[in-house]
């Protein structure tokens, strides 16, 4: 690093007059023993999308909760339009027309499409509400925003995605001066996210700023127009983003040179020769399971990386459900080893020497009340049984080893998980499945919403077991991550495996992209 | 001042504070008569003894993120399979015979709590309803039992287990300490403490890490059907009786609230056994201060509700920053996390 | 609940109008159905099986006997739709008719008690809604101590049963309304059923009631989005308040008398009754007239029992029992079935 703060989009962006619509200065937020921001300044301007970058942990939600009101600061100085301005809540952030729709869906599922746009702000004529009228401009909101969806319907009828969209035709309605996105596209595929991008372009046009925050660098420069890079709390610069390179960005964000990044992906990047001879693990002939995915075949060998590649909601997660007993199969025969067996429950699969590290880190993963400590042990206790306790200075070992291999950070074995990063979340989990020294790794999305780094030391981590002669299935909706790791990828489309491509030179992305949009390629 | 943070500070100053208040108004706050403990203190801790049990049971129920309201029942059904069956003995007072029907007794209770872990993990019943049930057929099962009498026995042996002394102490409170012992040795020299914290904290991710949940929820459905029928058989071992509708009446919420002062929340996960053993002393000496102190009778559930009042208000973080100034976590509370 | 599943756009290129609907039948109505269809099968049971029960009396008397748990349970649904619970209902009760019958009887006009112990147990519902927002307090715990407070004051004021003899209370209590032809029904039903009817619309179709909704459904993205969730809680609890201290002045109207231990274990049955009416306990789902339906489960069970005739005591309470039992893994088995 060493480089000073270089402030290389000062002025107002072109074609835009006037100041900024937003201006925080100096905003500083203390917790209990971190600095979560350190005299941070940030402009937005009307009619731009403004990206705001930086690692997990640099200080991107407490600047954006403290934007929203949900926190209140220690210091520094907000304005809104010129005026100086403290929100003390949600609500008066909104009012003052700051709107957030936020990575997890902020919504209220159990409500209906129309509600959760109108909610607290419903059309009402004495006292009752006109839900007709709601429902009526609801349709018309959606219908401005690509969307056709039946408004009287409770939103957990929908995707992440469309209930995304609905998040931002709320925040739209509110009419927004200013609109925070933050992360709205970790759960969506690529045609989703052109279409958000769509809108996003549409109402910059119209003149609303709009923070966008995302993990995806494509994403960043496909879109964004300026860029704002956070570190550990402090501000390290202002840039627009046509002048910035992808490189140069990331050693912003990472504080490191990329070079120790490249190092990193240079060890993920497989060889892609896969050692002959090896033996087939499982083995899956007809599997399946009515109404979660079609009848597969498939089969996994020693030290061998199987992508699964798909949309969301194609049957990947639902294919490694299977093969985890998490789910039971209805058809089909399964052998593992040569021998048939029937995973009835996750207990048989771990027998068998396999794991699954799912997709829904908070609901399906990690038990946040518990210490990371706990949190590594737990499957390997529970495979040993209640009876048989792992003793203190086993687990400590155990546990130390792990923290100091996949760098939990923090290297504290007693903190309760649910404080930890995104990131750190999934390498804990990463951790409990490694101590059971599994024969086959299932890992459904593990890169998902965290940072380069830690996704890079995952990467890597998945190659190194993969040597070690640990069979991996690596479920991801990246294409080029599935790629770079893979040695055979299977292509799931509809909930139907639909080919199985071996990762030789001329597949790509877009070979595997034709495949899931026009079905198998024969 | 990481005492002052502790979540049973209060109790425990409140429960020393009752002790105190007892010790300058009781005639006879521990004496030894007989080789014997009397007093106060040891009839506290005597008439401790059935809540405790209950509330040890309640305590692994809560952990797991369940709630048990049969216990009532269970204590009567078992009273009165153990009075009945003994009233029908030759001996009453035969010793094996005697021991032999508690065990029955208790196998019954073992079984109540199976019916109740069943509906709960198997059928999917949610606790508070599937509990219900049981709350209030049970009651009825025991009338049945004794017919709708109040069934008294004269068993010396069966009447100790209450009044009887073993090593200058009550048998009742060795009972409770017993039970204490046993689960502090089963949570916590096993693993079975974490997974129940575990399937607590989440059902869905402790079965993706291969624990085996449901039967766990059984398990804990069933244990403290047993101690709250150990509880029952103390109860009328005490009254040397069977009565259906007093016995265990309302002891559910003693007991939930027991576990709750202890530090264990409703929601499930982290449990604390001493700060349900704090809770459950705390509220039988609440009870006996009231009495002790010639609070007039009216007005004892009055007093009581004060003090219960005070103490949940005492285990809310928010009211104690409110009242005695900031509150500091021990830990930060990382809400941006240190990156690497 | 959230689901991933979702038709994928199959061509990329062209993302106008594509194909995004995806329609499940709406299955927040089946609990509801379910009870709806149990209740009536349980019905026409009773009608095959004992003279009279086919009379239209037997449904409006239904309504009579258990007019109070209808009103307690209205109170009690928007305190569980909000993800909470509220023990207190039955301890106001008792406290509500003790100092009714203590205030009548020591000669205050009707029309300041009336209005008085309505805002009484409006307030002990507040107090507790602030304590579980502010503090942060499980509302099992809030209402708990709430329970022992209320009744706490109950046995403060009177331990024994007192009698009104007031003139408006005596004329409310046995005051005559004729549905039909032989047909009467009394002051506190058509008071029940005005309160589910009220209850209904407010939940139906006010700010007020989508907020109740919002909040049991996920109330940290209500709070996000802006809502009042703090005033919300507070004021289901109070609403939950004021219906219990209503729930009690029917009470002291059906009985003219008020007793400290009255309404004993009615908060589990008022519990009982949402649930099976399905009312969520975990918040977010359910409606008054579900519950309205799982009080007349309730009572219907009661009134066969009535109808059987020669049971005891225990074998009432065992029934009961079995009955709810078979309801609620019945209505489970429906439930899943459907989904």
């Amino acid at each position: 690093m060493g480089e000073p703060l270089s402030l290389s989009g000062t002025s107002a962006p072109a074609g835009v007059g006037g100041g900024p619509v937003l201006e925080m200065t100096g905003i500083r937020k203390v917790f209990p023993g971190v600095v979560a921001l350190d005299g941070v300044d940030f402009r937005l301007f009307p009619g731009e999308i403004h990206a705001l970058m930086g690692e997990n942990g640099a200080g991107k939600s407490t600047l954006i909760k403290v934007l929203t009101g949900v926190y209140d600061i220690d210091g520094g100085e907000i304005t809104l339009g010129g005026s100086p301005v403290r929100f003390t809540g949600p609500l008066q952030s909104q009012k003052a027309g700051v709107s957030t729709v936020y990575q997890e869906v902020n919504l209220c599922t159990n409500l209906s499409v129309a509600e959760n746009i109108f909610i607290g702000r419903e059309p009402r004529k004495f006292g009752r509400i006109q839900w007709g009228l709601m429902r009526k401009r609801a349709a018309e909101l959606l219908t401005r925003l690509d969307l056709d969806l039946d408004v009287s319907a409770t939103l957990d009828t929908y995707s992440l995605a469309i209930q995304q969209m609905v998040a931002i035709a709320r925040a739209v309605d509110v009419s927004a001066r200013v609109l925070i996105l933050d992360e709205p596209t970790s759960s969506l595929d690529a045609s989703e996210a052109e279409q958000l991008f769509k809108i996003m372009r549409r109402l910059r046009d119209e003149g609303v700023a709009i923070l966008f925050v995302s993990h995806f660098l494509d994403q960043i420069y496909e879109v964004s127009d300026r860029l704002t890079v956070l570190r550990n709390g402090k501000l390290i610069g202002e840039y627009k983003t046509a002048e910035l390179p992808q490189v140069q960005l990331v050693e912003k964000m990472i504080g490191k040179e990329l070079a120790v990044l490249d190092d990193l992906e240079d060890k993920a990047q497989r060889t892609r020769t896969k050692s002959a001879g090896a033996q087939p693990i499982l083995s899956a002939t007809g599997l399946g399971r009515t109404g979660a995915i079609a009848p597969f075949d498939l089969t996994i060998h020693e030290g061998e990386v199987v992508g699964l590649a798909g949309l969301l909601g194609s049957g990947r997660t639902e294919l490694a459900r299977l093969l985890f007993g998490a789910d039971r199969a209805d058809s089909g025969e399964l052998k593992i080893d040569g021998k048939d067996v029937s995973l009835r429950s996750p207990q048989s699969a771990m027998k068998h020497g396999i794991a699954f590290s799912s997709e829904n880190r908070r609901t399906e993963g990690i038990i946040g009340e518990l210490t990371v400590r706990e949190n590594i042990i737990l499957a390997l206790q529970a495979a040993r049984g209640w009876t048989r306790p792992i003793p203190r200075r086993k687990q400590d070992e155990l546990v130390d080893k792990y923290i100091k291999a996949l760098q939990i950070r923090p290297a504290d074995p007693e903190r309760e998980v649910r404080n930890l990063s995104g990131g750190n979340q999934q390498k804990v989990l990463l951790a409990r499945w490694l101590i059971t020294e599994p024969r086959l790794l299932i890992i459904d999305e593990p890169t998902r919403g965290i940072d380069v780094g830690a996704k890079a030391e995952i990467q890597k981590l998945v190659a190194e077991l993969s040597d070690g002669g640990v069979a991996v299935l690596f479920v991801s909706a990246e294409l080029e991550e599935v790629l770079r790791l893979s040695h055979k990828i299977e292509v799931l489309r509809d909930r139907r495996l639909v080919e199985e491509l071996e990762n030789t030179e001329g597949v790509d992305a877009d070979r595997i992209m034709q495949t899931i949009a026009s079905g198998a390629v024969q | 001042m990481t005492i002052l943070k502790n979540r049973l500070f209060w109790p425990a100053v409140i429960l020393l504070a009752l002790l105190v208040v007892n010790m300058f108004t009781s005639n006879q706050f521990i004496t030894v008569r007989d080789g014997h403990l009397f007093g106060t203190l040891p009839d506290i801790l005597r008439g401790a003894a059935p809540l405790l049990l209950v509330a040890l049971g309640m305590t692994l129920v809560i952990a797991t993120g369940g709630i048990d309201l049969s216990v009532g029942s269970v204590m009567a059904i078992s009273g009165a399979v153990a009075c009945l069956l003994i009233s029908h003995l030759g001996d009453q007072s035969a010793i094996g015979s005697v021991l032999l029907i508690v065990a029955v007794a208790i196998g019954a209770s073992l079984l109540l709590g199976l019916w109740n872990g069943t509906l709960v993990a198997g059928v999917g019943i949610q606790p508070i309803i599937a509990t219900l049930i049981l709350m209030v057929a049970g009651r009825g099962v025991a009338q049945l039992i004794t017919d709708g009498q109040i069934i008294n026995v004269q068993s010396s042996p069966y009447a100790a287990m209450a009044t009887g002394h073993f090593l200058a102490l009550p048998i009742a409170f060795l009972i409770a300490v017993a039970a204490i012992v046993l689960v502090t040795l089963l949570t916590r020299r096993t693993a079975l403490g974490m997974l129940l914290e575990s399937v607590g904290g989440s059902p869905t991710a402790s079965r993706l890490a291969g624990i085996r949940a449901k039967r766990i929820t059984v398990m804990v459905y069933v244990v403290c059907g047993g101690f709250a029928g150990l509880a029952g058989l103390i109860y009328s071992a005490n009254i040397k009786s069977a009565d259906s509708i007093s016995a265990g009446n309302l002891i559910e919420l003693d007991a939930i609230l027991a576990v709750v002062i202890g530090g264990t929340a409703l929601v499930g996960g982290r449990f604390s056994i001493a700060g349900t053993v704090i809770g459950a002393v705390l509220i039988q000496t609440l009870g006996v201060t009231v009495v002790a102190v010639g609070v007039p009778s009216k007005a004892t559930l009055l007093f009581k509700a004060v003090i219960v009042v005070a103490l949940c208000l005492s285990q809310s973080a928010t009211f104690r920053q409110k009242v005695f100034g900031r509150f500091r976590p021990s830990r930060p509370a990382v809400a941006a996390e240190v990156p690497a | 609940m959230t689901t991933v599943d979702m038709t994928p756009a199959t061509n990329k290129t062209t993302p106008t109008n594509p194909r995004r609907r995806v329609y499940r039948p709406n299955t927040k109505y089946i609990p509801i159905l379910a009870t709806l269809t149990l209740l009536l099968v349980m019905y026409f049971t009773g009608v095959a099986n004992y003279d009279n029960f086919g009379q239209p009396s037997v449904v409006v008397n239904l309504f009579r006997d258990n007019a109070v748990l209808l009103v307690v349970a209205v109170g009690m649904t928007f305190v569980i739709i909000t993800g909470g619970i509220d023990l207190s209902v039955g301890a106001v009760i008792s406290m509500t008719t003790t100092l009714t019958a203590t205030l009548l009887h020591a000669g205050w006009p009707p029309l300041v008690v009336l209005p008085l112990v309505l805002l009484l147990g409006s307030l002990l519902g507040m107090g507790m809604g602030a304590v579980i927002h502010f503090f942060k307090v499980e509302p099992f715990i809030a209402t708990l101590a709430g329970l022992f407070l209320a009744r706490g004051i109950a046995l403060f004021i009177n331990q024994n049963s007192i009698p009104i003899r007031d003139k408006f209370w005596k004329t409310l209590s046995e005051y005559r309304i004729v549905l039909a032809d032989g047909v009467v029904t009394k002051v506190t039903s058509v008071t029940a059923v005005v309160v589910v009817l009220l209850a209904a619309l407010v939940l139906a179709w006010t700010r007020f009631g989508r907020n109740v909704y919002a909040v049991g459904g996920n109330a940290d993205s209500a709070l996000l989005m802006g809502l009042p969730v703090g005033r919300t809680k507070i004021a289901v609890y109070t609403l939950s308040g004021f219906c219990a201290a209503l729930g009690g002045v029917l009470f002291s109207i059906n009985s003219t008398s008020g007793w400290a231990l009255q309404g004993q274990g009615l908060e589990l049955d008022a519990i009982a009754a949402c649930v099976i009416g399905g009312v969520l306990l975990t918040g977010g789902s359910g409606y008054v007239f579900g519950s309205l339906l799982g009080v007349l489960v309730y009572g219907l069970i009661q009134t066969i029992i009535t109808f059987q005739g020669d049971l005891n005591a225990a074998w009432t309470r065992i029934i009961i029992g079995l009955l709810l039992f078979g309801f609620i893994v019945l209505q489970r088995v429906v439930t899943r079935k459907a989904r």
